[in-house]
């Protein structure tokens, strides 16, 4: 890394800053492999989209503001998410008026924020990556990241490069898992609906291992194998990627002996 | 039609349950699909024909007024009347004062879903006049006595076993042994006890895709071709449709034409393209006698310059519902109203009202499969969202939805405040976890875990341990 390194803000997400702290640690691994210094700004929490999708324009624009003054001042802005990257690169500029000073700061920010891996393989030209995996993986596009930021290709193409690891393709792959946001608590028959239909379909893949760009669909959809007592495992791109899979899946309790279980809150 | 969108949840868990709905939804998914994926497929074009389409009716709209006045002199030039209908009651009393004025006892009927939206059928019939719809899944529908449930498949929500039970009961003076196992055998009974009723019929009625105000024509486009039955064959033809079907000319329709069967039904061209330009000519072999259309509103004339404005340009080809997989799940009728899935969502509560349908367009993920498939390339997500917009400022949206949203962006907005909330919920969430690693149920998230485990935090939030390892390393 040399001091021509692009400065990398890390929007780690409310997940995976909650729920999986792991990815994050992967994504900075894969950026700074990238030849990236990254800097994870402390004044963000979330991107807005449960605000913004619910209707609740105001308090989305407010935290907008928070993310736009957190990160304008780096070279990218980066998620392990297509869908708050997505939130960020598509929405933030319509959250403020045409022609004034924030509509400029978003859409600044907006030039420079990019998903993970689109970012390593468009941006930072990422051809490979050191990692292996011993087994048969299967994927989903998460919805935002392929229809609003076209990401498709990129994750197959690193995935590829991969020792050891099978790409099983999931049938149905571009169709939604029934997560969106709020929507898997609002219309809760239907999302279960959604990912019971998307949770046959992994297991006819026959992977071990199902991955996808998005927590907040990883989450719904490792849920529901759960519950249907799949052994599919589940887990985020980047961990695979980083070759970081030491971790429990998600979901998935420690492997029996690992001391894990004795911890204290 | 009397509306149940505001039910739209109850309908939604009724039809989740419906095996035989299910089973029909079952094709949806297959069928459609597959078949519009190949005819793009096999057009390299059809990007750039889909700009071309848009652009057509964006410079529409644009001038709708020239072209509407334009169209209705064409009209006048060729013989037949034009009747503006501002509201639905005013499409009804107009259309039953020319079936009046016509002596009608029958009336045949091509598909329309402007007649479905001004609730056509109930008024003639209480007038006493026999209404036939002519279009087989529109006649399944009408023997069932139910509404469409798909725009331009009303019936897709039966199941073939359901349409043969329909027939043996409807159709009593045919032999009961009769064997209608297979669909050929449904269509060519439908099709015989159909060709009686079109010879019957005084006045025929149908909708419009295109209303050209070059020559004053009306196309439409079936694939059975019981529009042409209905519109040549009885003395006296109604065209009803909505202000936004106009195009300049017929160079216009056919180019939208391209896109249009393609994204419906993946046929490259419908089976026929029927136009109708005024009644019979003095040397005309056949035709009818009087010509009249219907040019409704209700409503649409106040979404132009709107945040809906663009909805205006949908020419109803049914691909955003065809992709959308809520409407899988749940089939057209939970939606409650004639327009079902993603455009039902939008139009919906321009149509009846937001208060009548606050649900419909909230029930989307916003995964973009509809504007990614509509050939008019209208923002189908962005307009839900600007009628969430709309609720959230007007207090329709639930209480403990709109405080839920509240608290946490209020934690949201302040994090340090944020972080002081969600560490130590985290230690216990993945203390109480640890050894299963998911939860089979949580207090205040049975929306979750009635279906799914939740997967178990790891622990210390990323920023905590960010933290904690920037000072391990600025320490050593």
């Amino acid at each position: 890394m040399t001091k021509d390194s692009p400065r990398v803000g890390l929007f780690v997400t409310c997940l995976v800053d909650l729920i999986r702290p792991s990815v994050g640690f992967a994504a900075v691994k894969l950026l700074e492999d990238a030849g990236c210094r990254v800097e994870v700004p402390q004044a963000q929490t979330c991107c807005g989209q449960p605000a913004y999708n619910s209707g609740d324009r105001a308090d989305a624009a407010a935290i907008a503001m928070q993310v736009i003054e957190a990160f304008e001042g780096l070279d990218y802005l980066v998620a392990p998410s297509g869908s708050c990257a997505g939130m960020i690169k598509k929405h933030y500029p319509a959250l403020f008026d045409d022609g004034s000073a924030w509509r400029g700061r978003a859409e600044a920010l907006a030039e420079k924020s990019y998903e993970l891996v689109s970012f390593l393989s468009d941006v930072m030209k990422v051809e490979r990556t050191e990692a292996s995996y011993l087994g048969t993986v299967t994927y989903h596009d998460a919805c935002s990241g392929l229809r609003e930021l076209g990401i498709h290709e990129q994750p197959r193409r690193l995935l590829a490069t991969l020792e050891g690891l099978t790409l099983s393709e999931l049938p149905d792959a571009d169709v939604c898992c029934g997560f969106g946001g709020t929507f898997c608590v609002k219309y809760p028959e239907i999302s279960n609906k959604m990912v019971e239909t998307k949770a046959g379909r992994i297991e006819a893949t026959g992977a071990d291992l199902l991955l996808a760009g998005d927590l907040g669909c990883l989450l719904n959809m490792a849920g529901k194998l759960k519950r249907l007592n799949s052994t599919v495992a589940v887990r985020h791109v980047a961990e695979v990627l980083a070759g970081m899979t030491d971790e429990p899946a998600i979901g998935d309790g420690p492997a029996i002996g690992d001391g894990r279980e004795d911890r204290s809150p | 039609m009397k509306s149940s969108a505001h039910s739209f949840r109850d309908n939604a868990s009724h039809a989740l349950g419906d095996a035989q709905l299910q089973k029909a939804m079952g094709h949806v998914r297959s069928g459609f699909i597959d078949k519009r994926r190949k005819a793009v497929d096999r057009m390299p074009e059809f990007e750039a024909l889909r700009d071309q389409a848009r652009d057509i009716k964006i410079h529409t709209l644009d001038n709708l007024d020239f072209y509407l006045e334009r169209y209705e002199q064409k009209v006048i030039e060729a013989g037949g009347q034009v009747h503006w209908a501002p509201d639905a009651a005013d499409a009804r009393r107009i259309i039953l004062d020319i079936c009046r004025h016509a002596g009608a006892r029958t009336v045949t009927k091509g598909k329309s879903m402007i007649s479905e939206e001004v609730a056509l059928n109930e008024h003639l019939e209480a007038a006493a006049i026999d209404v036939v719809e002519t279009d087989l899944g529109e006649y399944i529908i009408q023997l069932r006595g139910e509404p469409p449930s798909h725009i331009i498949a009303p019936a897709v929500h039966v199941t073939k076993e359901q349409v043969r039970d329909d027939f043996l009961k409807h159709h009593a003076h045919l032999p009961p042994d009769r064997v209608l196992d297979e669909a050929p055998a449904l269509v060519s009974e439908a099709r015989e006890v159909l060709r009686q009723r079109y010879l019957e019929a005084d006045v025929g009625i149908t909708g419009a895709n295109f209303l050209i105000a070059e020559t004053g024509a009306s196309v439409i486009v079936t694939n059975e071709g019981n529009g042409d039955l209905t519109q040549c064959l009885p003395k006296v033809h109604i065209v009803i449709a909505s202000l936004e079907k106009v195009v300049p000319t017929l160079e216009d329709a056919t180019a939208i034409l391209r896109v249009l069967a393609r994204s419906a039904t993946g046929q490259e061209f419908s089976t026929y393209t029927t136009f109708s330009t005024g009644p019979k000519r003095a040397d005309d072999p056949d035709g009818p006698e009087a010509y009249h259309v219907v040019l409704l509103d209700n409503g649409r004339s106040n979404m132009l310059g709107s945040e809906f404005h663009e909805v205006l340009r949908c020419i109803r080809c049914g691909a955003c519902m065809n992709h959308c997989p809520v409407y899988h799940a749940v089939g057209g009728h939970a939606y409650g109203w004639v327009y079902p899935g993603p455009i039902g969502a939008v139009l919906t509560p321009s149509l009846i009202g937001v208060e009548a349908a606050a649900s419909l367009p909230n029930a989307s993920t916003f995964c973009g499969r509809c504007e990614a498939v509509c050939p008019m390339r209208i923002p189908l997500p962005r307009m839900m969202r600007h009628w969430r917009e709309r609720e959230f400022a007007r207090h329709l949206t639930p209480p403990v939805q709109r405080w839920g949203i509240k608290i946490w962006a209020f934690a949201a907005r302040r994090p340090a405040l944020y972080r002081l909330m969600t560490g130590p919920a985290l230690r216990v969430m993945a203390w109480l976890g640890r050894r299963a690693g998911r939860f089979r149920s949580l207090p205040l998230a049975a929306g979750w875990t009635d279906h799914r485990d939740f997967p178990v935090p790891q622990g210390a939030s990323f920023q905590a341990l960010w933290r904690r390892q920037k000072q391990r390393s600025a320490g050593s």
